[in-house]
């Protein structure tokens, strides 16, 4: 299986006064279509600035080396406009807080439609027509109506759902998703994941799901990462992490979770965990 | 990393906020300094008698007189360094009286509540409605025209922000757990007020202070410059440029003494921005 | 010039009067109307506030306003001091005064100065287009500027660009406006013979008949291209010193604003579906600046207004600045009140204003 999303190397540091404070120190992952490739770990671990180096979208006075492999476009030299064409278009991403990642000022049909007619050079009314269809997948029913209505009027998982739609309107091949349930309530939380699970089954999406909780992380991730201080300190599938972990700081993580029996979790566990989704 | 050994002047350096190490800092800071020690000093410094009016009128700057004489022969640079006492020390006693008078009422309005903050906080509302240089125009005119008076007037348009700032940052803790658990052990408001809530009011109020010292200079000067401050032979700023703008060609009467004004505020703004910007990220105070 | 209370953060977040926009969500036309309602009784209670708090300062204090009005001289003859305290009712006790100028204002009467010996209401009417004129000219100027400077400053953040342009601001509302005034006059008119001496119009030149009271418009709306041309030179000079401290006013608050709004998600997000910088700007970046950039817009307004004091005395501009400062100075309580009472009614407007334009600006207060 080939990997449409292939991080190589990929290191990080960011430059003040003192000098340059490495941030990730050198990641490497390949994400395969229809694959979701968990990355987990801590606050400060470094897995969110990851995810937000695909985008392009690293922190100011960043220094970065590696590469950043979409198919044969390295993401990691792309600058401006040539940028501009892969995020959105090739490249879509999914943000922690669905209040705050939609402009409260435009209406959800604006926010839906806007890159639809820039990347895929639409009229009006077919990118309309089009976002109605995503809303459809997305599960928000209500059709252009729905379009008109502003993101306060929506609730937080229903915002989320139209976040989604908004990455995914222009039918990008990777999807950075950057703890997009973790504002949301845990009966929400459900919904949400089996959504994007679906999605990412029905459309062979290549998803970057970034969490610290690893309960959600056995409910949606295929391959799982482990980041510590900016680096990978485990990957492997799922069952093999979450049951087997090889890491020490894997398995205090793993420890920590409610309803974690002696450290290690068995496949009940984990099925609990996934939610019955 | 490299964290692990500095020297201790070093570490004195690094706990001075970024703004204010950055080569402008450095610089406002230094002139912020030196006008500090002339408000102390300078009156003591000056090459000449600043009220004495014994030198050549219309002077321009030269060796003798640096900065120029004025219409009654006296030396301009000797006012400007006896001046710093008057404007720059009344600056500061403005913004320290602001401060504590809006601090007060906004820690009363928003640890009392209920009608006691409504009414403070109408009063508030009514002082801010009021065109600022016109009331304190008219209370400088209404108590007479003495320096006193302006830092009075001045006091009167100057409080409300604080007690503002101060009343919201009081509702917020007001709910913290540890306030309300010192209430519970029987603190008496006073005690509450004191050891809660003081300590966590106090940073955030001197950020804002500091940066409020320059526009504490310019409004001070501004009522002297209008004839509401400073009465005539006083060496203040303001009043200097005032009786500059009769002498139009003598440029010097006038502008040392906006010059001086104007380092002042700049050095006191930049300094206050800075701490605020260290402090306060998020311009909470602003 | 010095103006505290220019300081917008401090201005809505703590006013409770404000609603709570968002948790309510669509609000409806009923509770805008009853919001609305409730401010102007409020506004109408500080209005009455203005006219009490000027009309004990001016009466509890050491000043007396007859010797002021009549001239020391004069005042040492009781009957003169008599027959004038009859005449304006000063004999009355005070809260008989205050009700008797309450009984005329809601009259719309303010008044007659004891200065021009004109009702107060007649000398506004002068004085006020005089410094709207300034006003407005020096806002939407400063404005247009402040609002670049601070998107530019914004997007340069940490760069040399942001660090000149905030020091630029830094200065900007440092300087004295006092002082500015008298600097470019020196410079303009009195050294490069380039800007008109002070007053409205050069000697010789005559007004252009009343419409509006704001000399370039009138003699534009009655083609008199010549009056334009030398009113609008006289009004350059102070509306540029009053613009140069507004726009560090501005630039600092809208640099403030864009960074907020640049940090924030939504744009990240804008920005991570690929559109072009410019779109984002436009689309999603100013539009939610608007809001804040707004408000300062509108209370350096009121600040502009008051700060014409400084400005309007060494231009010798007839507006309300100049008298206010001559009422005030003289204790000429009526004239006094009117101006406090117009700049009150001014700010409150403002205020309004702004909370009205928020309903249309965003959908979480819209109206219906």
């Amino acid at each position: 299986m080939t990997a449409l999303l292939r991080i190589e190397d990929l290191t990080l540091g960011i430059k003040d006064e003192d000098g340059v404070t490495p941030i990730l120190r050198g990641i490497s992952l390949d994400v395969a279509a229809g694959q979701v490739q968990g990355l987990a770990g801590e606050s400060g671990s470094g897995k969110t600035i990851t995810g937000m180096t695909v985008m392009g979208m690293e922190p100011a006075g960043s220094v970065t080396s590696g590469h950043i492999w979409l198919e044969d476009t390295d993401l990691l030299a792309l600058r401006g406009k040539e940028l501009n064409q892969v995020r959105g278009q090739r490249v879509g991403m999914v943000f922690q807080d669905p209040s705050a990642s939609l402009h409260p000022q435009l209406t959800v049909g604006s926010q839906l439609t806007d890159h639809v007619r820039y990347h895929l050079k639409l009229k009006r009314a077919a990118a309309t027509d089009l976002a109605c269809d995503w809303l459809e997948r997305v599960g928000i029913p209500g059709g252009r109506a729905v379009l008109r209505r502003y993101p306060h009027e929506f609730s937080g998982g229903q915002r989320q759902r139209i976040a989604i739609a908004m990455a995914l309107a222009c039918s990008p091949g990777v999807l950075i998703a950057d703890e997009p349930t973790t504002a949301l309530d845990v009966t929400v939380q459900a919904g949400v994941l089996a959504l994007l699970r679906e999605l990412v089954d029905t459309l062979h999406l290549a998803v970057l799901f970034v969490t610290h909780d690893l309960g959600v992380m056995s409910a949606i991730a295929d391959n799982v990462a482990v980041m510590h201080d900016g680096e990978i300190v485990e990957a492997g599938p799922r069952e093999q992490v979450f049951t087997n972990p090889a890491h020490a700081y894997t398995r205090s993580l793993l420890a920590s979770l409610p309803g974690a029996k002696g450290g290690l979790l068995s496949r009940a566990d984990l099925e609990t965990l996934g939610g019955g989704w | 990393m490299a964290e692990t050994r500095r020297s201790l002047p070093s570490r004195i350096w690094r706990a001075i906020p970024p703004g204010i190490r950055a080569p402008l800092g450095v610089v406002s800071a230094v002139i912020a300094l030196v006008w500090v020690v002339l408000c102390l000093i300078g009156p003591q410094i000056t090459p000449h008698d600043p009220l004495a009016q014994n030198l050549p009128l219309y002077q321009p700057p030269g060796v003798d007189t640096l900065l120029g004489t004025d219409e009654l022969g006296r030396d301009v640079f000797s006012r400007i360094l006896a001046g710093a006492q008057v404007t720059v020390g009344l600056a500061l006693l403005l913004v320290v009286m602001s401060m504590v008078v809006g601090s007060v009422l906004g820690v009363v309005a928003g640890f009392f509540g209920r009608w006691v903050d409504e009414a403070i906080m109408r009063f508030t509302d009514l002082v801010m409605a009021f065109p600022t240089v016109i009331l304190a125009m008219v209370t400088a005119a209404a108590l007479g025209a003495s320096l006193f008076n302006a830092v009075l007037a001045a006091l009167i348009v100057s409080w409300p922000p604080y007690a503002r700032v101060v009343r919201s940052m009081v509702l917020s803790l007001r709910h913290q757990e540890y306030v309300a658990s010192g209430r519970l052990l029987g603190f008496s408001p006073l005690k509450s007020i004191g050891v809660d809530i003081l300590p966590n009011v106090a940073g955030p109020t001197l950020v804002m202070a500091s940066a409020d010292i320059g526009t504490a200079a310019l409004l001070l000067s501004g009522l002297s410059f209008l004839g509401l401050g400073a009465k005539p032979p006083s060496p203040e700023w303001g009043a200097m440029v005032s009786s500059a703008v009769r002498h139009f060609d003598k440029w010097w009467m006038g502008v040392f003494p906006g010059l001086a004004i104007l380092t002042v505020v700049i050095c006191f703004n930049f300094l206050g921005d800075a701490l605020r910007d260290y402090f306060d990220p998020k311009g909470a105070t602003r | 010039m010095p103006q505290p209370s220019v300081s917008p953060a401090s201005g809505d977040n703590s006013d409770p009067a404000l609603p709570s926009a968002g948790r309510q969500g669509r609000r409806s036309h009923a509770a805008l109307l009853r919001y609305l309602g409730k401010r102007l009784v409020i506004s109408v209670f500080l209005l009455f506030g203005i006219t009490l708090v000027t009309f004990i300062l001016t009466n509890l204090v050491p000043g007396d306003p007859v010797a002021a009005a009549v001239g020391q001289r004069a005042a040492e003859d009781p009957a003169v001091v008599a027959a004038f305290r009859a005449k304006y009712g000063l004999d009355l006790p005070l809260p008989q005064q205050y009700a008797n100028y309450l009984a005329r204002l809601v009259q719309f009467d303010l008044g007659t100065s004891w200065q021009t010996h004109n009702p107060v209401a007649k000398d506004l009417s002068t004085a006020i287009p005089a410094t709207m004129e300034i006003a407005f000219a020096a806002i939407v100027c400063a404005a247009i500027i402040g609002v670049v400077f601070g998107a530019w400053s914004a997007y340069k953040r940490g760069k040399i660009t942001d660090q000149v342009l905030r020091m630029v601001s830094l200065v900007g509302i440092s300087v004295p406006t006092f002082w500015m005034a008298i600097v470019c006059f020196y410079v303009f008119y009195y050294r490069l013979g380039i800007a008109p001496g002070s007053g409205r119009l050069t000697p010789g030149v005559s007004a252009p008949p009343h419409v509006t009271g704001m000399y370039t418009v009138d003699a534009l709306l009655a083609g008199d291209l010549r009056a334009f041309v030398d009113a609008a030179a006289h009004l350059s000079l102070p509306t540029l010193v009053l613009t140069l401290y507004t726009i560090g006013l501005l630039t600092r608050f809208s640099r403030t604003s864009f960074l907020e709004v640049l940090d924030s998600v939504y744009v990240r997000a804008a920005k991570a579906k690929g559109l072009p910088g410019r779109t984002v700007f436009f689309k999603y970046v100013l539009r939610a600046a608007a809001i804040p950039i707004l408000t300062v817009v509108g209370l350096a307004f009121g600040s502009l207004l008051s700060g014409t004091v400084l400005v309007e005395s060494i231009f010798s501009w007839p507006g309300l600045g100049s008298y206010a400062y001559q009422s005030a100075s003289n204790l000429d309580l009526l004239a006094v009140m009117g101006v406090g009472l117009f700049v009150g009614v001014v700010y409150l407007s403002i205020n309004l204003a702004i909370d009205i334009a928020y309903g249309f600006i965003d959908p979480r207060v819209r109206v219906g």
